[in-house]
């Protein structure tokens, strides 16, 4: 049993204490957008929000974590799409598959929260997903238009 | 333009008509989401191919697998150029596999693979969108009363010049769909010269859901009453599973039972995946591993070596005599090359989920070739294909794993089958999937040339010893040890992938030597590997003839001025001989595959401890028509991030019979940091159609390892650079 702030709403779980956070948004919340790369917090793509830090929730036992922590999923980002991040991976053609990209926005978006206006070494630094399409050309270039930039 | 007349009825599609299962395949505008959820919209099949709504959204019909390569958006740009509508409101839609088999393969081949979405597809798709075109002037023209000759349309709306009056086509299509179609044969397409929407960077149509998380993979399907199963095969390859105790784990929460789902495999099958994987990994099973368990990286080695030394080979190409030109030369180069097994490691693991009731059986999946889900599906199942049905789902990567095999759909029906009218998805752990892929092949290769006393290549012999693909996939494919395929990029017919140099004496061979690893098409395939061994071994004569590396091989290219056109657009664009900063060296490579001609140089340094660090890479692609220019360019960026990973940490070696890289802690894949600037030319060309997904690949590997032969003075020989000591 635990209560989850997800998305500004809260919500009873039932379910064993060392399952990961990552699994019980996707079985028993059912949001799906938060993905299963390696289950071993390498690639990323089940990156979240909490109190607006980005997370790996695939080694997150729900446990862990406290009803007055908020969550936040791709889901959740904006209402209609329009974050910034969103927008400028709108606008560049950022996904191909498209399957790791819910933890590359979630990543990116924490990124700007911290430092609204990243380098090339704090984009470095802080987007170590792995795309294994290969969109990291794009993924830089979309941070700094988010970021409200030219690309350097 | 020929008369179409009033015939027998076209089917009129409603929006219902498509079926539950086709709706997760329809891409469209939000607005039209609404529409359809209302039922307000009645859509008219004009054909096959192109539907049109009363707002004048045309949705386009797609054959393919989209996996990110851009082939949806490709495909409807071709459509659309013909059909002359509104690029704004166009929208797309999944047919499924088994709609294609009840309207007689209307769609034709839902393969993808090979870099084939467009190039085999490009003629047949744009006659539909021409026909579709036709009939809807042909509709306005008889509408009006007028010959059809004095009609005209410009995105999507019609105009009779005579009289002023206009229709648009969500107006006349039901009246469209009622025509005779045109003979498709005789319609004559556009030039690509005069295209307005193909050929043009467009945005992708399937970007919006990929932002939101909304976008519905396979892995992500959600079905009232479904069970999960969580699956685990023999570690070693060709093991068989002997017991399990399955009181170990009956007790624990939603478990519902263990599943044997073949003589090598085991699942659990519970209410969510989590406690499914949870109560797999907590169950005791005892396997039969079987003689493979003898096998590792040494071994396969060995086998390996020993077909470089062989007797008995098979002589792909033996022009002049090769060996006597190499043993009189002036100077002789020599080397041995290498390279890994490599995992696929698409980023949505393999998963499944299927349906089986009395009379029907459904599946959903990410596949790369939909009918080859569905003849599983069938097989499998026992239901005959009729009954059969698969929604295919987007794919969070294919690069070849998700192609002809269809492994995960017959394990998926085999869980299914225990209970009957529930759905059951199956996903692998990361784990399974880096444990049971179909890797790409092990192959090692030995090279030997002559230069004469002026540094001209005389002979050249290239032997590669390794694992053959068809061997696996169909044996009935390889008769002794004849397997052309292994030598992708080295033939002398041109159109495919043709070598691009002329040698006086050539002898290329091969030699197969098998292992128990499955092995498969990886991203690239056999170009991969045949790309390495050529492109690093020309680098390593040029440097023994003392030449310049674009110069020793331009000199070998006047028979191919299509290779040599490309090799040109990338030595212009990646300032070849011009000054680099200090430490920076650059590396040149071409080759050729899928029908198009690649063409790198790589800008490296290597650092005082031996780290390498990729700066910048060009490459230039010729691959005739481009559809998408800007989606072209995203597939060469990928294939450089894909082709680095294989280069700086690509490996699955093997233990005891088994893959021991079985996450990305071991099997490490390129990061944003690592990714260098790329910048993409064009060759412009109008007079074939060759692949994208796949050709860029071969050239990454090479350029980087000739660009770090420039940096260290010594050559690359094996693969991953992790494993070798730079300096
Ligand atoms: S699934 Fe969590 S980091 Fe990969
Ligand atoms: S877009 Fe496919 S893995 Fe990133």
């Amino acid at each position: 049993m635990a209560k989850l702030n997800i998305n500004g709403r809260v919500r009873d779980v039932q379910v064993e204490a060392d399952t990961p956070l990552l699994w019980v948004i996707r079985e028993q919340i059912g949001l799906t957008g938060t993905k299963y790369g390696c289950g071993v917090a390498q690639c990323g793509a089940c990156s979240v929000h909490i109190n607006d830090q980005v997370v790996r929730t695939c080694v997150l036992p729900v446990g862990s974590v406290k009803a007055t922590d908020r969550i936040v999923t791709i889901e959740g980002l904006s209402a209609t799409g329009s974050h910034p991040v969103q927008k400028a991976w709108a606008a560049l053609d950022v996904p191909q598959c498209g399957y790791c990209q819910s933890g590359q926005i979630m990543a990116a978006s924490a990124l700007l929260k911290r430092k609204p206006k990243p380098t090339d070494h704090d984009i470095d630094d802080a987007m170590t997903n792995i795309c294994r399409c290969g969109t990291y050309q794009r993924i830089r270039e979309a941070v700094h238009m988010a970021a409200g930039r030219k690309q350097a | 333009m020929k008369d179409i007349k009033l015939s027998r009825r076209r089917f009129i599609v409603g929006t219902a008509a498509a079926g539950g299962g086709l709706a997760v395949g329809i891409r469209m505008p939000l607005g039209l989401r609404a529409a359809e959820a209302q039922g307000t919209a009645a859509a008219a099949e004009v054909n096959a191919w192109v539907v049109v709504k009363p707002d004048d959204t045309c949705v386009i019909r797609i054959a393919r697998s989209e996996m990110g390569q851009g082939t949806r958006t490709g495909l409807a740009q071709l459509v659309a150029e013909e059909l002359e509508c509104d690029w704004k409101k166009v929208a797309t839609e999944s047919i499924t596999p088994g709609q294609n088999l009840a309207r007689e393969r209307v769609w034709g081949e839902m393969a993808t693979g090979g870099s084939r979405g467009i190039r085999t597809s490009h003629d047949y798709v744009r006659r539909g969108g021409a026909a579709a075109r036709m009939m809807l002037l042909q509709a306005a023209a008889d509408e009006w009363k007028v010959p059809v000759a004095e009609v005209s349309v410009a995105d999507g709306v019609i105009t009779h010049a005579g009289t002023g009056r206009r229709t648009t086509y969500g107006k006349v299509a039901a009246a469209a769909a009622k025509l005779t179609p045109p003979d498709l044969k005789s319609i004559k397409l556009r030039d690509p010269k005069e295209w307005k929407i193909a050929g043009k960077p467009m945005k992708r149509l399937d970007t919006a859901d990929k932002l939101d998380g909304s976008k519905v993979f396979a892995i992500d399907v959600k079905l009232p009453g479904m069970l999960h199963a969580a699956i685990k095969a023999c570690p070693v390859f060709g093991g068989k599973l002997v017991s399990y105790d399955e009181a170990k784990i009956s007790g624990r929460p939603g478990v519902r039972r263990v599943v044997k789902v073949n003589d090598s495999t085991i699942a659990v099958v519970a209410d969510t995946w989590w406690r499914a994987r949870s109560a797999l990994e907590a169950l005791p099973i005892v396997w039969d591993e079987g003689p493979g368990a003898s096998q590792s990286s040494a071994t396969i080695g060995k086998h390996l070596e020993e077909g470089l030394a062989a007797k008995d080979v098979y002589a792909f190409r033996n022009e002049g005599d090769a060996i006597a030109a190499i043993q009189g030369a002036a100077k002789k180069v020599e080397a041995v090359y290498g390279t890994p097994f490599l995992a696929h490691a698409t980023m949505e693991p393999m998963n499944c989920t299927v349906k089986l009731s009395a009379e029907r059986a459904e599946c959903w999946v990410a596949t790369q070739n939909s009918e080859a889900s569905l003849a599983a599906l069938s097989e499998q199942s026992g239901v005959p294909l009729a009954k059969c049905e698969v929604y295919r789902h987007d794919l969070g990567g294919g690069f070849g794993r998700r192609g002809g095999n269809q492994d995960y759909v017959r394990q998926a029906v085999n869980i299914a089958k225990h209970f009957p009218d529930v759905p059951v998805k199956m996903i692998w752990s990361r784990e399974e999937d880096m444990g049971h892929d179909f890797y790409r092949p092990i192959s090692q290769c030995k090279l030997a040339a002559g230069l004469d006393d002026k540094g001209a290549l005389v002979g050249l012999h290239v032997r590669i010893s390794g694992q053959s693909i068809n061997a696996f996939v169909n044996p009935a494919l390889v008769t002794n040890g004849q397997d052309a395929r292994q030598l992708q990029g080295y033939t002398d017919k041109p159109g495919d992938a043709q070598l691009g140099y002329t040698v006086p004496s050539l002898l290329i061979e091969y030699v197969m030597r098998n292992t128990h690893v499955p092995v498969g098409p990886w991203r690239g395939v056999n170009t991969n590997q045949n790309a390495v061994y050529m492109e690093c071994f020309i680098e390593e004569v040029a440097r023994a003839a003392g030449a310049d590396s674009l110069e020793f091989r331009r000199a070998l290219m006047s028979k191919h001025p299509k290779h040599l056109a490309v090799l040109n657009a990338a030595a212009a664009k990646g300032d070849w001989g011009k000054p680099l900063p200090a430490g920076v060296h650059r590396g040149i490579a071409q080759f050729m595959g899928y029908g198009s001609y690649s063409a790198a140089i790589a800008e490296v340094s290597v650092s005082g401890e031996g780290k390498v660090k990729v700066h910048r890479m060009v490459l230039a692609l010729d691959c005739g028509h481009a559809v998408n220019p800007d989606q072209i360019a995203a597939q060469v960026e990928g294939s450089v991030a894909y082709g680095l990973s294989a280069a700086l940490y690509g490996e699955c070696t093997v233990q005891n019979g088994r893959m021991t890289e079985l996450n990305f802690d071991r099997y490490q894949l390129l990061r944003l940091a690592e990714m260098p600037k790329v910048e993409t030319v064009i060759v412009p060309s109008h007079d074939f159609w060759g692949g994208v997904g796949e050709p860029t690949i071969s050239v990454v590997t090479p350029a980087v390892l000739n660009a770090i032969f420039a940096a260290t003075g010594k050559p690359v020989r094996t693969l991953p650079l992790k494993n070798v000591t730079l300096v």
